[in-house]
């Protein structure tokens, strides 16, 4: 299925939890903030947020701002 | 108790004087902002030298191409983080970035920041106060970053703002308190803490600041930017105790004549 992670197309064998897109994608999972089509999904409902075709997910972290 | 302690304990201290935002105090009155330093390493050395017990962060996007190490992992965790909204062009992804932010675990505080002009990077007061009103009902620590405007600032307290954060001059430009008289109008009128953020580029400004009754200051550019930041920030902490060691102890106006500083008698050529 197509999704958009970070505005960037891409392709992956559905279905799949938010999870496991962030665990094959993301390499320190431990700050990863998640939203899936413009609504924040929290840590714990990562694994039961099954994604659909044409999602459109943010992937975001802290850095450094003033 | 002797007389001599009752004296002292009379004196204005820095120890007696924390700075109250929300539900918190803080010793102190020195906020850091965590951009731009060349490494992550001189953040934490300036972490530490400024003894801050508050710093901004800001959330972009995950680079998926290349790992970079997260912020977090250099900042104490006894430190408030402040997430900043930056990069929101109005009230509404102010609020998405604030509610993105407070899913992180690290807390709901909030610098609110809307900024539409890429030339000035000047605040959106109007939508500043719309955000404001929204996350603070939605149980957000608010700090908002503004133009210090009279109006703006009593909108942002009614909407339940813990502090307001004026700016003394633009963004990055270390020109100083350009906005003095209009941040002492605020610092008069408002009942929240105002905190002076961006445009401090020296030690000197940040203690005119603090001297004209500021509850604390904000600084980034000036020390990320500086070839020793650690230096600099620790700088900028005593500035700022002693601006506000010079404001609790009410010192005298100015005058438009000389007053004479030892005795006018007792001259050795007197008659």
């Amino acid at each position: 299925m197509n999704i958009t992670v970070n505005g960037r197309p891409r392709t992956i064998p559905g279905p799949a939890s938010l999870k496991l897109l962030i665990e094959q994608i993301c390499r320190d999972r431990r700050h990863v903030i998640a939203e899936v089509n413009g609504n924040v999904v929290r840590t714990p409902q990562w694994e039961t947020r099954i994604l659909q075709n044409g999602d459109t997910i943010e992937l975001v972290q802290f850095v450094g701002g003033g | 108790m002797s007389i001599m302690q009752t004296i002292q304990s009379a004196q204005p201290a820095l120890e007696n004087d924390p700075l109250r935002i929300a539900d918190r105090q803080f010793t102190s009155r020195f906020l850091l902002g965590t951009g731009k330093f060349k490494n992550k390493k001189d953040l934490s050395a300036a972490i530490a030298a400024s003894r801050t017990q508050i710093v901004t962060v800001a959330l972009r996007r995950i680079d998926l191409e290349r790992h970079e190490e997260n912020i977090l992992e250099y900042i104490p965790k006894d430190v408030t983080l402040l997430v900043n909204t930056s990069g929101a062009r109005n009230a509404q992804e102010a609020v998405r970035l604030a509610r993105l932010g407070r899913e992180s675990g690290c807390g709901n505080w909030v610098k609110v920041e809307v900024i539409n002009d890429s030339k000035y990077l000047l605040p959106d007061n109007a939508q500043t106060v719309k955000a404001t009103e929204i996350l603070a009902a939605e149980g957000f620590v608010v700090l908002p970053y503004m133009y210090p405007e009279l109006y703006t600032a009593r909108a942002l307290e009614k909407a339940g703002a813990a502090a307001v954060m004026p700016l003394g001059s633009l963004i990055g430009s270390r020109q100083g308190l350009r906005t003095r008289e209009f941040i002492n109008i605020l610092i008069n009128e408002i009942d929240v803490p105002i905190i002076v953020d961006a445009g401090l580029g020296a030690p000197s400004q940040a203690t005119e600041a603090m001297e004209l009754g500021a509850a604390a200051v904000l600084v980034n550019t000036a020390i990320a930017n500086a070839a020793h930041p650690a230096t600099l920030a620790k700088a900028f902490a005593l500035a700022v105790e002693a601006g506000r060691l010079a404001y609790m102890s009410s010192p005298a106006a100015a005058s438009d004549s000389a007053n004479a500083s030892s005795p006018l008698t007792g001259f050795l050529y007197e008659q």
